[in-house]
């Protein structure tokens, strides 16, 4: 269970962009959240992902309370979270490999052994090639680095999946492609997942149910629970 | 270089070899086509000898007041056609064929040439990160008062209300003028890049993916306008792999696929009936959520290693044998096999 309850969030306390706003995600649900541009959608969503800590409020992951945001949540509560950015281009590191991109959460927690046999089944599963794989960001297109980011968000197999806007900048076939990945892993796996966008006619395709941004400020909380 | 003309100064033409006097398309022309590009390819030189085939063999016309729209999967070659339409290829890119706006060949233009009588003057870019494309640091106003002055020769006395009238015509609010552009909203730093793009009065109007990352009513609210500019008697051509933006407002459709244009068709009958003929077209199509949201099996070809023939075989539902050898555009369409039931 994902539990976020009166959230008030933004980057100068006089005019938070979040203002008490609770939503709650059952384990291996997902949930689209609409909302037009500059709403503070992706805020929530930075939230979510424990990449932003907020004014007030509580987020508790599958029970436990988190205490703070990036790295002072727990590797464990941190490592709970797989994000897709809308941008790919800023959510790669220009000087790695696409390789070392997608082991990089491996690395980051001791477990660079696995790295090699991880990224090769991912690999194959987001659609890149092993040549692709030898490239660096500049070298390959939009599409191809936001599978790669897709694979990074995967590979510590995480229980939940923050997607905010992850296909914005993608073309139809390559969305349904990401999308299908996503619904695949979570199949498989049981993770729950929150997907941001602004296209309603994507998340009511994809997500379980689909929240408005309005919704969710006028009320209760959402979700199969 | 003015703002308006896009992008860091590049060192000298990219273009080389002899023009080869290209068969021109078959089919009606339209009188005075705007924009006229016949068999253009775009090929990069990389280090080790590898050449990447970024465009290959694309031909198509542009008249004034038509709205022609460039889809296709990212990579697939769309913006590089517009980079070489504007002479801003990089220096290690050779093109062939010819792009021709009025009796000016783009790719053999020399750097002075496109620089001083074409970016923004005869080709205005309405470019894909507004706000990457504006200054940071100076304010709306500034920029564009800069732009009609290098554009149109508008000195001190009327520059003020010249700019305020460049931004009324791209629907930019006076009252944000003296704002710097990350104060915008997204829709506004599109307008202004508008705006900037409309100041020379330009014949054509390039679109490089003009809605990327604008929610829906913006994206309609862009599009809409750049039709607006286009029913104003502007050629334009809309660089977009947004398929709901295109059948908004274009008038005919064509597709790439790793670096071809595989499909030329009028834009009612690509998106209603009797739909696209090309199987990679019907395919992208069929991706939409709205229709079955299924992805095109298979990933495209990389564009440094493209197959002999159909470069969309591997991926087809329709392959045969015949598909090995390259097919002849017929019709609008580059297919061995493709959909019969439009042929009405």
């Amino acid at each position: 269970m994902l539990e976020l309850s009166g959230i008030t969030a933004g980057y100068d306390p006089r005019r938070p962009v979040v203002r008490g706003v609770s939503l709650t995600i059952a384990p291996g649900r997902s949930v689209g959240l609409l909302g037009p541009s500059g709403c503070g959608k992706s805020t929530l969503a930075r939230v979510a992902a424990l990449l932003h800590r907020p004014d007030s409020g509580t987020v508790v992951v599958d029970g436990d309370p988190v205490r703070g945001a990036r790295h002072r949540a727990t590797r464990e509560q941190r490592t709970a979270f797989g994000v897709v950015f809308q941008q790919p281009r800023l959510a790669a590191d220009p000087r790695m490999r696409l390789t070392d991109l997608i082991a990089e959460p491996l690395r980051a927690t001791g477990r660079r052994a696995e790295a090699a046999a991880a990224v090769a089944a991912l690999a194959e599963r987001v659609g890149l090639s092993g040549e692709l794989l030898r490239r660096r960001p500049h070298e390959v297109s939009d599409g191809q680095l936001q599978r790669a980011c897709l694979a990074r968000a995967l590979v510590l197999r995480p229980r939940w999946l923050i997607c905010d806007e992850m296909t914005a900048m993608l073309d139809a076939s390559t969305t349904a492609a990401l999308v299908a990945v996503v619904e695949d892993y979570r199949a498989g796996s049981g993770a729950g997942l929150l997907a941001v966008g602004h296209d309603r006619v994507l998340l009511d395709r994809w997500c379980d149910e689909t929240v408005h941004w309005d919704e969710l400020r006028a009320e209760k909380s959402p979700s199969g629970v | 270089m003015s703002p308006a003309t896009s992008g860091p100064a590049r060192s000298g033409p990219a273009t080389s070899g002899p023009a080869r006097s290209a068969p021109v398309p078959s089919g009606p022309v339209p009188p005075g086509p705007v924009l006229s590009v016949q068999n253009l390819s775009v090929r990069f030189r990389m280090r080790g000898g590898r050449r990447i085939a970024a465009v290959t063999d694309a031909s198509f016309e542009l008249g004034p007041g038509e709205c022609l729209a460039l889809i296709g999967e990212s990579g697939c070659g769309k913006s590089v056609l517009a980079s070489a339409l504007l002479g801003l290829l990089p220096g290690n890119a050779r093109t062939d064929g010819r792009a021709l706006l009025g009796d000016l060949d783009l790719l053999t233009a020399g750097e002075r040439t496109l620089a001083r009588t074409v970016r923004g003057r005869r080709i205005g870019l309405v470019p894909q990160s507004p706000s990457a494309h504006l200054t940071p640091v100076r304010t709306v106003r500034s920029q564009l008062e800069e732009t009609v002055r290098e554009l149109t020769g508008v000195r001190k006395a009327g520059l003020r209300a010249a700019a305020e009238a460049a931004a009324e015509r791209a629907a930019f609010p006076a009252t944000h003028l003296d704002r710097h552009p990350h104060q915008l909203s997204g829709g506004l730093a599109q307008r202004a890049a508008t705006a900037l793009a409309l100041v020379g009065d330009a014949p054509l109007l390039l679109a490089d993916e003009p809605t990327t990352g604008l929610d829906r009513e913006l994206v309609d609210r862009t599009v809409d306008e750049l039709r607006r500019h286009a029913d104003a008697g502007r050629a334009l051509l809309m660089i977009t792999h947004d398929l709901a933006a295109a059948r908004r407002i274009a008038d005919r459709v064509a597709v790439m696929y790793a670096g071809r244009i595989v499909e030329i068709s009028a834009a009612p009958a690509f998106f209603g009936e009797p739909g696209p003929r090309h199987p990679y077209a019907r395919a992208l199509l069929d991706a939409l959520p709205e229709r079955a949201f299924t992805p095109i099996p298979g990933v495209p070809p990389e564009l440094g290693d493209l197959p002999p023939g159909c470069a969309f075989a591997a991926r087809c539902t329709r392959a045969s044998d015949r598909c090995g050898t390259l097919p002849a555009t017929a019709d609008g369409v580059a297919c061995h096999h493709p959909e019969e039931t439009s042929r009405a």
